[in-house]
């Protein structure tokens, strides 16, 4: 038997069972692309059944990283740019919850890109979403690293000198099994975008385009976008690295240039995860570690059996 | 000074097996009845250099290094003899001899490998000071003795055996071991080499009068290091996780919990950096499970910000800091006591944590299973603060000290059924964070339990764990954090003490150190009463909360007071003198930081230096090392 009874019981949900109770609802700015996210995050989780009680959502700092605060979960809104690694913990503890981890851009391609690389590369069963609204929004307005060049703002009066970032083609190339990119305009998708996150089995990389309207006045979140899975002049086999690469690249270039692509780019399914990975090789139980604590009957091995080799 | 006693120095290259060889020497003489300890002292390179064990044998309990040592077996640096790389590590294999003279006792014995040195590498003056000191010299070729039976690595095995002719000891403890940790074709040249250097060392002349104590032990006993001690506190405490980065040398408590976890039913994660490691040890705790992390000096730095996260989001975990010299990256090898104040006070905000601070082997098994329940009983990052030199002494403990169940306990922790009865917001949010418990300690619900809800967030939280910035709730909160500390010194308070007192109660002069330098403070006040000196010890352990009640006592209760440590800034005693306010006049220091700890003369010295001769007045003792210390 499960120590943890919320886990995995078969429901109907209703999408208001993740809206908490709290006064006053938000402190996100009006218009702010962050109620995308909140909105399609909670489609998402009732679409998928799950219970608030089985996901833990865990938050970086920023305007992005209160999405602990305003969605209801379990939760951990943690410090700057670490969200990733408290989140891989929490699913090795536990693989049996439904672990979530967001932030901002600076939150994650800043000060967390250490650990975002990391923990793409070792295909953690989980879904990041980065609130990417190329922008410093919490700390008032600085440039970020998805920021375009040439972009002006206090800290980089004479505008940024540096490229943005790249950050689908990064996670692909750190070795994420899931990388999409959907925007806060564009509902439908977002939500569809993040069911199929949250279902895939290892890493799910969603870079959320959120706008900023009180820093980001002229972020070309605003533009038609154009979703690839419904163009054809966009067509690729998203289980292809290659493909998935340029799709990628184009569409990076091209929001550069002013124009927003968004859809799927790569889903690699025939990949362990890495707690099945390491379940697999013995360095893991099967269990999850935290069910031993609430399992009277467990045996607890004893150092002094080590002993020996010491004698 | 204990005049029957053996202080075996093995010297070589780092790479020329001084670690493994000197372990297996310790563990002979521990089967044979000794009571042992070890110090090491090697450079931050991986081949070559000149690196040293020291092994001290008496037939008395043995808690510290002696002072310098009476049996020189010098290996040589085979590494530093390549003709083709001369110019790269220059001609230095007569190091491990010329080095280690100063420290060489009068009477002292020296084997060299003349199979390494020639004649004329030896210094100019060796034969004259040798004679000057009375020192027993036998140049022996173990190299040859070593490739006539196997492989040239087997000189270790040779040096052994030659040891084990010059001291009569009894070859069959160290046959044993070598047939319990060889495979059997290598064991058998191993054994004509440790034979035939017995025999040829046993037909030459011996004048020397060092003679190895005997002793027997009369229960079963385990050679340990301080940083085994500390992962199996841990693993009996329950802990399944850990994460961590390597850095010497925290980097042996976290390879030994990385080999042993998986069979214990945990997991191990060496991961990117650490600020990664800290913050995963949270994840995981955070998830249900008892977990570490640490790191040395530079490592803990980048823990800082989740240590503070820790401390607010109330989730418990265990840090170890393995402390070596500073500043930066420092002396990475060498022992330093510098990084309290960091452990302490590091992160912002009022720090609310436990620091400990083992004084030796039995006490780092023990203050680590305190650490874990401390930590998941209050809810509070717990640190176990040691040093370079606990971490890799090796002595001699009662198998039946570690004969204890393990504790596996969660701590704080609520079941479903109790989550049931528990507090609840009105919109049915656990409230995880209730201003009310006495102890401060409102239990915690583990993600996944049904009705236990909340968020755990860094920033200042309302009951529920909302984000708030609201004064009264703020004050509410902070109070209750901060009063888990009284009631923390209050349970350790009600135990026995980590203090550990040494000596009379009513002693007129004390000496007080913290952590791993207690042993050879003991041993030094031990000296001093021979000598007619009316003193006691008090090594301390507990850092925060501090021990107020038991260190106004012994502070009370002596005229002046020998504060000991490894730094050059006072931390320790400017720890008490912040935490008693007073005494300040009462306490001299004595200070030593050239990347060696004390010996115990050396304690013995600055005692009667600034408490006893009347310079009191100099309150700061800078301890001036010997050449070759
Ligand atoms: C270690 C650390 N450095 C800096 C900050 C200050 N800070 C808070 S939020 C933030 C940037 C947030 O930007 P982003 O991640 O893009 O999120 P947004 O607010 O735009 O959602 C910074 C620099 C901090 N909290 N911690
Ligand atoms: S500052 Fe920008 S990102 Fe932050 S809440 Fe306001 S609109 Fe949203």
């Amino acid at each position: 038997m499960s120590a943890f009874n919320a886990i995995g019981q078969e429901r109907e949900v209703d999408q208001n069972e993740f809206t908490p109770e709290i006064e006053p609802q938000a402190t996100w700015c009006p218009g702010c692309g962050d109620f995308g996210v909140l909105k399609a995050l909670k489609g998402a989780a009732a679409e998928l059944g799950l219970d608030p009680e089985e996901i833990l959502l865990v938050t970086g700092i920023g305007c992005s990283g209160k999405l602990s605060s305003y969605f209801e979960s379990y939760g951990f809104h943690s410090i700057h740019g670490r969200s990733l690694p408290l989140a891989r913990a929490a699913k090795l503890a536990n693989p049996e919850l439904t672990v979530i981890a967001a932030g901002g851009d600076g939150d994650g391609y800043g000060i967390g890109g250490n650990h975002f690389m990391h923990s793409a590369r070792e295909n953690h069963d989980m879904t990041y979403i980065v609130f990417n609204n190329e922008i410093f929004g919490l700390t008032k307005g600085q440039t970020s690293p998805t920021s375009p060049k040439g972009h002006k703002s206090k800290t980089q009066p004479q505008g940024s000198a540096k490229d943005p970032l790249r950050p689908l083609s990064m996670s692909l190339s750190a070795g994420a099994s899931y990388v999409a990119r959907t925007a806060a305009v564009n509902p439908n998708q977002a939500k569809e975008i993040l069911v199929e996150a949250i279902q895939h089995d290892g890493f799910s990389h969603v870079d959320f385009l959120t706008q900023c309207p009180t820093w980001n006045k002229d972020a070309r979140q605003y533009v038609p976008y154009i979703d690839i899975q419904q163009n054809e002049e966009y067509d690729f086999d998203i289980t292809d690295r290659r493909e998935a690469a340029d799709a990628m690249y184009e569409t990076e270039s091209a929001l550069w240039d002013g124009k927003v692509l968004t859809g799927r780019y790569f889903k690699q399914e025939d990949r362990r995860s890495y707690h099945e990975e390491k379940i697999a090789t013995g360095a893991m139980p099967e269990d999850p570690i935290a069910e031993q604590y609430f399992d009277d009957d467990h045996e607890w091995k004893r150092s002094y059996d080590l002993l020996d080799a010491h004698r | 000074m204990t005049a029957n006693e053996l202080v075996w120095r093995i010297a070589g290259g780092s790479g020329d097996g001084i670690d493994s060889t000197s372990q297996n020497f310790t563990k002979a003489l521990m089967r044979a009845g000794l009571h042992v300890f070890t110090h090491r002292h090697y450079p931050s390179r991986i081949r070559g250099g000149h690196t040293y064990v020291e092994v001290r044998a008496r037939d008395e309990p043995t808690k510290s290094r002696g002072d310098g040592y009476n049996f020189l077996l010098s290996l040589g640096d085979s590494f530093a003899r390549n003709p083709k790389e001369e110019a790269y590590y220059g001609k230095e294999e007569v190091k491990p001899l010329t080095e280690n003279l100063d420290d060489l006792r009068e009477g002292g014995i020296i084997v060299y490998d003349s199979g390494l040195l020639d004649d004329e590498d030896l210094p100019d003056d060796f034969d004259e000071r040798a004679e000057a000191n009375d020192w027993h010299v036998y140049p022996l070729d173990l190299r040859a003795i070593a490739k006539e039976h196997g492989r040239e690595v087997m000189r270790n095995t040779a040096g052994v055996g030659a040891t084990a002719a010059l001291l009569d000891l009894d070859l069959s403890y160290f046959d044993e071991l070598m047939q319990e940790g060889m495979p059997e074709e290598v064991y058998e040249a191993n054994y004509e080499v440790l034979t035939d250097a017995y025999e040829q060392v046993a037909a030459m002349d011996h004048d020397h009068d060092i003679v190895v104590p005997e002793n027997d032990h009369e229960s079963d006993q385990v050679l340990l290091s301080g940083s085994n001690a500390i992962a199996y506190g841990a693993l009996d405490e329950g802990c399944r996780f850990i994460a961590g980065y390597p850095m010497t040398p925290w980097t042996e408590v976290f390879t030994l919990m990385s080999q042993h976890l998986p069979d214990f039913g945990g997991v191990a994660e060496q991961v990117e950096d650490e600020i990664a490691a800290a913050t995963l040890a949270i994840g995981a705790s955070h998830a249900g499970v008892k977990a570490m992390s640490g790191s040395s000096g530079g490592g803990f730095a980048l823990m800082s910000e989740p240590l503070g996260l820790a401390e607010m989001t109330e989730t418990p975990i265990v840090l170890v800091e393995a402390a070596r010299a500073g500043l930066s990256t420092g002396m990475p090898t060498k022992p330093e006591q510098g990084d309290l104040e960091h452990v302490l006070y590091t992160s912002q905000g009022d720090s609310n944590r436990v620091v400990f601070a083992p004084g030796n082997v039995q006490e780092a098994y023990t203050q680590t299973r305190k650490a874990f329940q401390i930590a998941y009983g209050y809810h509070i990052p717990a640190i176990v603060l040691y040093d370079q030199k606990l971490s890799g002494e090796l002595r001699n403990v009662d198998a039946a000290f570690f004969d204890e169940e393990p504790t596996p306990d969660l701590g704080a922790t609520l079941t479903e059924e109790e989550l049931e009865e528990a507090a609840h917001h009105a919109s049915g949010k656990f409230q995880r964070f209730r201003h009310d418990p006495e102890n401060g300690v409102s239990p915690r619900s583990i993600p996944g339990q049904r009705g236990g809800r909340f968020l755990a967030s860094g920033n200042e939280h309302t009951p529920e764990g909302h984000i708030s910035e609201d004064p009264e709730n703020r004050v509410a909160q902070m109070d209750r954090r901060l009063r888990k500390m009284e009631h923390i010194r209050e349970e350790l308070d009600s135990e026995t003490s980590h203090q550990t007192l040494h000596g009379p109660e009513d002693a007129t002069y004390g000496v007080m150190t913290y952590g791993s330098q207690q042993g050879t403070v003991e041993e030094a006040v031990d000296r001093l009463r021979d000598a007619g000196h009316d003193v006691k010890a008090l090594g301390v352990s507990d850092m925060m909360p501090f021990p107020e009640a038991e260190l106004t006592e012994f502070l009370e209760s002596v005229d002046r007071c020998l504060v000991v440590e490894m730094n050059t800034s006072e931390q320790f005693r400017g720890l008490v003198q912040k935490e008693l306010g007073r005494f300040g006049p009462k306490m001299a220091s004595l200070l030593k930081y050239n990347g060696n700890p004390f010996e115990p003369a050396e304690i013995v010295e600055g005692f009667e230096a600034t408490i006893t001769d009347g310079s009191f007045e100099r309150t700061t003792a800078r301890f001036q090392p010997a050449a070759g210390d």
